[in-house]
């Protein structure tokens, strides 16, 4: 599976392709929302993309828009990766098209439960 | 630095006799992972001499620390998720169908934690049901640390992050301070009890029990114990959701696996039925009373029973809290 993580952070970048690395994933990177639709456009759909919501050139509340008014891209589970925590900014992202939310800082077991909630991680076999 | 065996051995016997649960050889390294902050606390470098320390002060609250420390375990919203999307899918689709009339359903939270799986259990139970929904909610623990948190209902943006779906945030949940509260409503709706898996259980019947990752701590005798206490509480027809990796298969054969998505679900085999033959050999039958106890008759709960007909018809529903199906419960 592929995922798109877009953050201008380079540093936070690297953490979240990191954990995604780990799960299995492939991994593309966009320094915001405008770039992101860029590799979107090259590259193809993903399966995942984690947002960042404040970015300069084109913030992630927008960059999520974008993508839901794209039927191409249907397809793609969008997460919200962001400091913002208010309640309220909570419910625009999900209202906006946004699949989950997670609030920074998190642990790489928080991207794990996301992921497996949003049907993303294998299934593994009782023992 | 390592423990001493005579450490080791003395907090084993502890937590053996007070919870059931085995710490075999090998688990020195969770012994002193788990304990180090209690030492710390207590003025002392390391667990060998907080232990010392314990042996001659023969204080009843440091062993209640001690078991509470080694058999509190880290817990998340929706663990796992199939079992939450079993009682969407086949639980409560089953139980409607099976009683002519379903009055509140009765559900037992066993080894609750901090609370997480309990409030998981109200919100999809709120959701499923739809509105009126009645049900009530046991949870239980054995440490009264982790039952208090669970009251209190209020959780760090950490905790939040752990597997609690964000339409169910927004929801379920407003900020206080730094910290999420959960709503009235179903803090409402759960009763907090500490409850030690090996007493009697809590007053049942119920018409779920959920005993997950639990049954892997103990050893086979007191797995099967346990069970047919439960047992005992489970109305017939009702279910019982074991953790992922556990199963009664080849420790009690009063019971079957009902094949529902990949979770552990099973449910008391029909009075007079052929006994299942997947039960180890040796194993102990015919001790365990295959109906509920008359101890706790249906007639002396409280009654919410009404016509199956005024029952709210099931909406649509997407079959698991993920995926672009679910936003509809988000813009409200």
């Amino acid at each position: 599976m592929r995922a798109l993580v877009i953050d201008d952070s380079r540093t936070m970048r690297r953490i979240v392709a990191g954990a995604l690395e780990e799960l299995g994933f492939t991994t593309l990177q966009a320094g915001d929302g405008q770039q992101a639709l860029d590799v979107l456009e090259q590259e193809g759909e993903v399966d995942l993309a984690c947002i960042d919501w404040n970015m300069p050139v084109m913030d992630g509340l927008t960059f999520v828009t974008r993508v839901r008014a794209n039927p191409e891209w249907r397809n793609i589970t969008l997460m919200m990766v962001t400091t913002e925590s208010e309640h309220g900014q909570i419910v625009r992202a999900l209202a906006a098209g946004a699949h989950e939310y997670l609030i920074k800082p998190f642990t790489p077991d928080a991207i794990r439960d996301k992921l497996d909630l949003l049907g993303l991680i294998p299934a593994e076999e009782p023992v | 630095m390592s423990l001493t065996q005579d450490t080791f051995a003395f907090v084993a016997d502890v937590v053996r006799r007070r919870s059931a649960i085995q710490l075999e050889a090998g688990k020195e390294y969770l012994v002193e992972s788990r304990l180090l902050p209690l030492a710390r606390d207590a003025g002392h470098a390391g667990v060998d001499a907080y232990i010392r320390d314990v042996r001659a002060a023969r204080r009843e609250a440091d062993l209640v620390e001690i078991v509470e420390a080694l058999t509190t375990n880290e817990t998340s919203w929706f663990r796992d998720n199939t079992p939450f999307s079993a009682l969407r899918t086949h639980v409560v689709p089953t139980l409607r169908a099976e009683r002519p009339v379903l009055d509140t359903l009765r559900v037992w939270s066993a080894a609750c934690s901090t609370g997480q799986e309990p409030y998981s259990l109200a919100m999809t139970l709120s959701d499923v049901l739809g509105p009126g929904a009645r049900f009530d909610i046991t949870a239980t623990d054995l440490s009264e640390h982790v039952l208090a948190q669970a009251r209190s209902g209020r959780y760090s943006q950490l905790e939040i992050n752990r597997g609690l779906p964000a339409p169910m945030l927004v929801r379920y949940f407003q900020r206080n301070g730094h910290d999420w509260q959960i709503a009235d409503e179903l803090r409402r709706t759960i009763t907090f009890q500490k409850h030690n898996l090996l007493d009697a259980p809590p007053a049942g019947p119920f018409d779920l029990v959920f005993l997950r990752n639990v049954l892997i701590y103990f050893d086979l005798e007191t797995k099967r114990s346990i069970l047919s206490r439960v047992h005992r509480v489970l109305r017939p027809g009702g279910f019982l959701v074991l953790g992922a990796a556990e199963t009664t298969i080849g420790v009690d054969g009063d019971w079957e696996r009902v094949p529902v998505e990949r979770g552990s679900v099973y449910r008391p085999v029909k009075p007079g039925a052929v006994p299942t033959p997947r039960a180890a050999p040796g194993a102990v039958t015919g001790t365990v009373p295959a109906v509920p106890s008359p101890a706790f008759p249906a007639t002396t709960r409280p009654s919410f029973a009404r016509p199956a007909t005024t029952l709210p018809t099931t909406r649509p529903r997407p079959t698991s809290p993920a995926g672009p199906a679910f936003e509809q419960g988000v813009t409200r």
